[in-house]
């Protein structure tokens, strides 16, 4: 048991801090969520400098625009590029997910054409699951895909996509025969977002923001060259990316300790310390063990990918842990700052507004990419083997399966 | 980074595991807490047989000379077995003391006798420090809630001296002076005793920590320990829960398909693994003796303390009746979890310590 790097690691190590040092931009003292479209900017241009050195995917192989190096690399990069203020994991969704759902099944043309824009995200990707009746229940989506000769024409509606605004491409899961059983019923496609067809309309969430949208599909055509895996393969296709998916986000989930402990150790309250108050210390200690082991148990996953597995359904904790205590921080920050806690102005409020943009944003992700409760209804059944609740949809063809408010 | 245990480490555990799974059933802690024995003998002799007293003691006195992390994966065996025998004592606390605190030459004397179990030792060096006196080599006062206090040979003991000044010291405790009384506790599996010293000869550890840095140092180390006893101990109770609500149907289905229950079972284990996860991170720090541990020792504690209480109250909650009955194993785990937070200071000490080297890092 050591957290020593390998000779080779701790020269890639050194290379690449002092390329951060030159390259990247340091944090300042406050941080906090930067508006939308900046972000955006920000982003695109920090991957491209990053692939420009050479630094992009840097577990891809090299023809696909990654550094052909391995995934402890990719880790040895996360956690030297987390020491400054980048947004390193913007692009998370269309590399972590649509990218190994390409590198997987597509044709070694696409993958050459389409890979290495990805990587240094000068084309985005978006994933496009989840749909108005189909949140938890995934499977039980409806967009369809219709064959008519060589091609797909797509009909139907996406929800709750991250990006798609900003996205070139998309990989979107469709229905293509809903008279079988809902899991064999779904097959994998990729699409460019410009073509004809395809309507991406942002939502304004509740905390102001448009980070999700809705997608509309409207007779979009799409070649059969576009289909990601058999057709009827989509569900396994889709757990293979949700599986790369947890990998992907491994450590980057935010849970609100580092800016509590930061607020906590500055923040006075009529004269006296707030770090001395007994029931700031009881939260102190509860989310600090919490915040440990959430990065304990991340590094034991990376150990266990570096002897060459796949991250377990145990991964589903960190979402699990760090969302629920990422809203629950920044609620009782404010509550500390009493009056002053309310305003929203980044100049005068705490770490430029952090604890009120969290609160407001944070029962999203509580949401998305899995609600807190299916990650326990994860953990149950995947990790601890316990049964399945009894299914209404069992053993139904998908367009006998009730539907409740939704029209087929 | 490699942050798993080794391969012939899981093998320990792996014979730890199965020796136990044979030897240490539940009836035989029921044994021990029926007829308030103290100790399975039979069992402690077969831990001895097996060296894990002598794990961390040098080889040049007697011991194995094998790291913390060998420590570690037993402990969580005999935290999962509830093992009734007095390893904390004399391992964790009463090794690791003299290991701190006595001379060189005191360690040649006595570490050979623990190695071998010969001797089994225990600590008297808890909250009540200003309750005994030492003046001329000899001991005056009294401890309570001694762990294993009416079986062990010997105790290190916490007492002021003529200075007044803390100092440890080690007492024969079968010497006449001394007036040993059981004390009902919660977890009889982990008995605990009332010792009254009366002129009772005393040697004085004569290393070069002091005292409390000394104390300090064994029971950050102790956490980390009891800490893998509180992940066994909690994988121990989930494993209970499921195979009850599998096995168990109410309104004509499992039990166990209820979300109620499959999201309770879902938080249980999320506690444990985030105790464990923290119990490795103490586990490398330990095993390193790197500076980090003083944090990550606190860190495991508090986390494994939590861990256990839920996993242990919850396991009755989802056993329902029976989980109330003195037939079910239930509350062996809950007395268990009580016994083991308690040690070395409870929660609230150990957040406290947490946060006052949280912010100190």
């Amino acid at each position: 048991m050591d957290f020593k790097d390998s000779p080779e690691q701790a020269a890639f190590r050194a290379e690449i801090r002092s390329w951060l040092q030159a390259n990247a931009t340091a944090k300042s003292a406050g941080g906090g969520r930067k508006d939308q479209s900046d972000a955006y900017e920000d982003a695109k241009a920090w991957y491209k400098k990053v692939a420009d050195a050479g630094y992009a995917c840097l577990n891809w192989p090299k023809q696909y625009g990654g550094a052909g190096l391995s995934d402890i690399h990719k880790v040895i990069w996360s956690q030297e590029v987390a020491n400054y203020a980048e947004p390193d994991g913007y692009f998370v969704i269309g590399i972590g997910n649509c990218g190994p759902a390409i590198m997987h099944f597509a044709t070694e043309e696409q993958k050459q054409t389409l890979l290495p824009p990805m990587a240094s995200a000068e084309t985005v990707w978006c994933q496009m699951f989840s749909e108005p009746s189909a949140g938890s229940d995934v499977a039980g989506l409806r967009t369809s895909a219709v064959a008519d000769g060589d091609n797909w024409i797509i009909n139907g509606q996406k929800i709750w996509t991250s990006g798609a605004q900003h996205s070139d491409y998309g990989v979107i899961l469709c229905r293509t025969d809903p008279t079988i059983s809902k899991y064999r019923g779904m097959t994998m496609f990729f699409i460019d977002m410009n073509q004809p067809g395809v309507e991406v309309k942002p939502i304004k969430q509740m905390d102001g923001g448009a980070h999700f949208n809705e997608v509309f599909f409207n007779n979009a055509i799409i070649p059969d060259a576009y289909r990601l895996g058999d057709v009827g393969g989509g569900w396994g296709a889709a757990l293979l990316v949700l599986m790369n998916e947890r990998l992907a986000i491994a450590g980057v989930q935010p849970d609100g300790f580092p800016e509590f402990l930061q607020l906590v150790k500055t923040l006075h309250i009529d004269g006296e310390p707030i770090s001395a108050n007994p029931a700031v210390r009881e939260r102190l200690a509860e989310w600090y063990y919490k915040h440990a082991g959430i990065k304990a148990s991340t590094n034991r996953m990376l150990t266990a990918v570096a002897k060459g597995g796949m991250p377990g359904a145990e991964a589903a904790l960190g979402k699990l842990v760090g969302a629920v205590m990422n809203q629950d921080i920044a609620d009782y920050a404010i509550q500390l700052l009493g009056d002053a806690g309310v305003i929203c102005e980044p100049d005068i409020a705490e770490q430029q507004a952090h604890f009120q943009k969290t609160v407001l944003f944070s029962p999203g992700i509580r949401l998305a990419g899995g609600t807190d409760e299916v990650m326990r209804n994860v953990i149950a059944e995947q990790v601890l083997g316990l049964p399945q609740e009894p299914r209404a949809d069992k053993g139904l063809a998908f367009n006998e399966i009730p539907s409740g408010n939704q029209s087929r | 980074m490699n942050f798993d245990f080794s391969d012939d480490q899981k093998n320990i555990q792996d014979q730890a595991r199965s020796m136990l799974a044979k030897e240490c059933n539940s009836s035989v802690v029921r044994h021990v807490i029926d007829t308030n024995s103290g100790f399975d003998e039979a069992l402690w002799q077969q831990i001895i047989a097996l060296g894990w007293p002598a794990i961390s003691i040098p080889e040049q006195h007697g011991g194995l000379g094998l790291s913390y992390l060998e420590l570690c994966v037993i402990a969580t065996e005999l935290g999962r077995s509830l093992a009734p025998v007095p390893f904390i004592a004399s391992v964790y606390l009463g090794t690791e003391i003299i290991k701190a605190a006595a001379s060189e030459q005191q360690q040649a004397e006595w570490l050979p006798e623990l190695a071998s179990g010969e001797v089994i030792s225990t600590v008297a060096i808890g909250s009540d420090k200003s309750s005994c006196r030492v003046s001329n080599d000899t001991l005056n006062g009294s401890k309570s809630a001694v762990l294993h206090g009416m079986i062990a040979n010997r105790a290190i003991v916490a007492a002021s001296d003529e200075q007044d000044e803390l100092q440890l010291y080690l007492v024969d405790l079968h010497h006449s002076s001394i007036q040993r009384t059981t004390q009902n506790s919660l977890d009889p599996s982990l008995p605990r005793a009332e010792l009254v010293f009366n002129n009772t000869p005393a040697i004085k550890l004569s290393g070069t920590l002091s005292a409390k840095a000394a104390i300090s140092r064994v029971f950050d180390r102790a956490a980390v320990l009891l800490a893998f006893e509180q992940v066994g101990g909690s994988e121990a109770a989930i494993d209970m829960a499921k195979a009850y609500t599998t096995d168990r149907y109410a309104f004509g289905r499992q039990v166990a398909s209820f979300q109620a229950i499959k999201h309770k079972l879902a938080d249980m284990f999320v506690a444990k693994e985030l105790a464990k996860s923290n119990a490795y991170y103490g586990a490398w720090a330990l095993s390193a003796d790197a500076p980090e541990l003083a944090l990550a020792a606190a860190t495991a504690r508090v986390s494994g303390i939590d861990a256990y209480y839920l996993c242990s109250k919850e396991n009755i909650q989802a056993h329902g009746g029976m989980g109330f009955t003195w037939e079910f194993d239930c509350h062996l785990y809950y007395r268990r979890a009580q016994a083991l937070s308690t040690l070395l200071g409870g929660n609230p000490y150990w957040k406290s310590l947490l946060v006052d080297r949280l912010l100190a890092a």
